[in-house]
């Protein structure tokens, strides 16, 4: 099953948000190791080019680091992981606020609506 | 590294008509690299080149740093956009001839593959429907061990879940040293899997980009900036 991938951003950066997620979600655990580079490119459905370049770009962020010969692994850093839980969380406010805000609802009729949902 | 494909100021002409127009192009080892362009753009005469079947009007090309010519052969397998295999033959004899025909060819991977597609190896190729002979066609091109893919119109009459499975077989299955040339007008099915794209117009590149690249530089996926390109 490929990933859901959508058009109009670069394909590398999807890849990034997607191992993001699958961090945070704890799909994969801390140390884990992820597959090899053409397993997930096959899993993606994407060039294994691309996902090589993702996952170098993804180690910058310290989230993955490779050892030499053995592949790659989830950081065992809770905190880093922490932090990008926090980030992700605050993205995803941001952007149901923005588009709240868009449809005309002021902040706190907003979150007096995200309170009557949690109630049903 | 060197390139594996090597082309330099490539012409052709047929009587009047100008079919390709100073084409200068370099394919690196271990890319998947797209062919695109509207109908009658010129991608057929440049794959027919490539693979021999054509004589340039002038200009290089090389494959592995060889001209065309036997070695050049040898290394390309190639997928045309026309059946050119007898009809009455049943697959496992076409898998018996082609293994007796190219070096390169596994035919453990072809029996692989029909196995996952669900193809019988022991039925005659004319008792197929369009959309299995194009799968059967495919994989055998992709069951040698070649350095050069050329595909031309590899997917067009197979169903989707069937074309998730050939791309996935693609991208898990071919060589890091290997390149794959691949023309399509099914630009959203196979953009994932692409390293770059090659849009013909008229006989000359107009664009010869990463994918990533166009969709960073466009905020448009190459299928879309396709459409808008060729706008008619």
């Amino acid at each position: 099953m490929p990933w859901n991938l959508n058009s109009d951003s670069p394909i590398f950066i999807q890849i990034i948000d997607h191992l993001q997620n699958d961090i945070v979600s704890g799909f994969y655990k801390p140390g884990d190791k992820l597959p090899s580079v053409r397993e997930l490119a096959a899993e993606a459905g994407v060039n294994p080019n691309t996902m090589q370049k993702a996952l170098s770009e993804f180690e910058l962020t310290g989230l993955v680091h490779s050892e030499r010969t053995s592949g790659r692994f989830i950081t065992e850093d809770q905190k880093l992981i922490e932090e990008l839980k926090t980030s992700l969380v605050q993205t995803q406010i941001k952007e149901f606020f923005e588009n709240m805000k868009k449809l005309g609802f002021t902040e706190n009729e907003i979150l007096q609506l995200v309170i009557e949902h949690t109630k049903k | 590294m060197s390139n594996l494909l090597e082309i330099q100021g490539l012409f052709k002409s047929y009587d009047n008509i100008q079919a390709l127009n100073n084409v200068n192009l370099s394919i690196s080892p271990g890319h998947i690299t797209g062919l695109l362009g509207p109908n009658g753009s010129g991608k057929t005469t440049l794959i027919k080149i490539i693979c021999g079947l054509l004589r340039p009007s002038s200009g290089t090309v090389l494959v592995d740093g060889n001209p065309i010519g036997p070695k050049s052969k040898a290394i390309i397998s190639y997928l045309p956009d026309k059946t050119y295999l007898n009809n009455s033959m049943t697959i496992k004899s076409v898998i018996e001839m082609f293994k007796d025909f190219y070096e390169d060819f596994d035919d453990n991977r072809a029996y692989d593959m029909l196995n996952s597609l669900n193809i019988d190896p022991k039925r005659k190729l004319k008792t197929l429907s369009k959309g299995n002979k194009e799968k059967v066609q495919l994989i055998l091109v992709m069951s040698r061990r070649a350095k050069l893919y050329i595909l031309d119109e590899p997917i067009a009459g197979v169903d989707p879940a069937a074309r998730d499975y050939i791309l996935r077989t693609i991208i898990s299955n071919y060589d890091p040293s290997a390149s794959i040339l691949i023309s399509t007008h099914l630009i959203a099915d196979i953009e994932p899997v692409l390293d770059e794209v090659i849009f013909l117009q008229n006989g000359y590149i107009r664009l010869f980009q990463p994918v990533d690249d166009i969709r960073e530089n466009n905020g448009k996926s190459v299928d879309e900036l396709f459409r808008e390109v060729y706008r008619c």
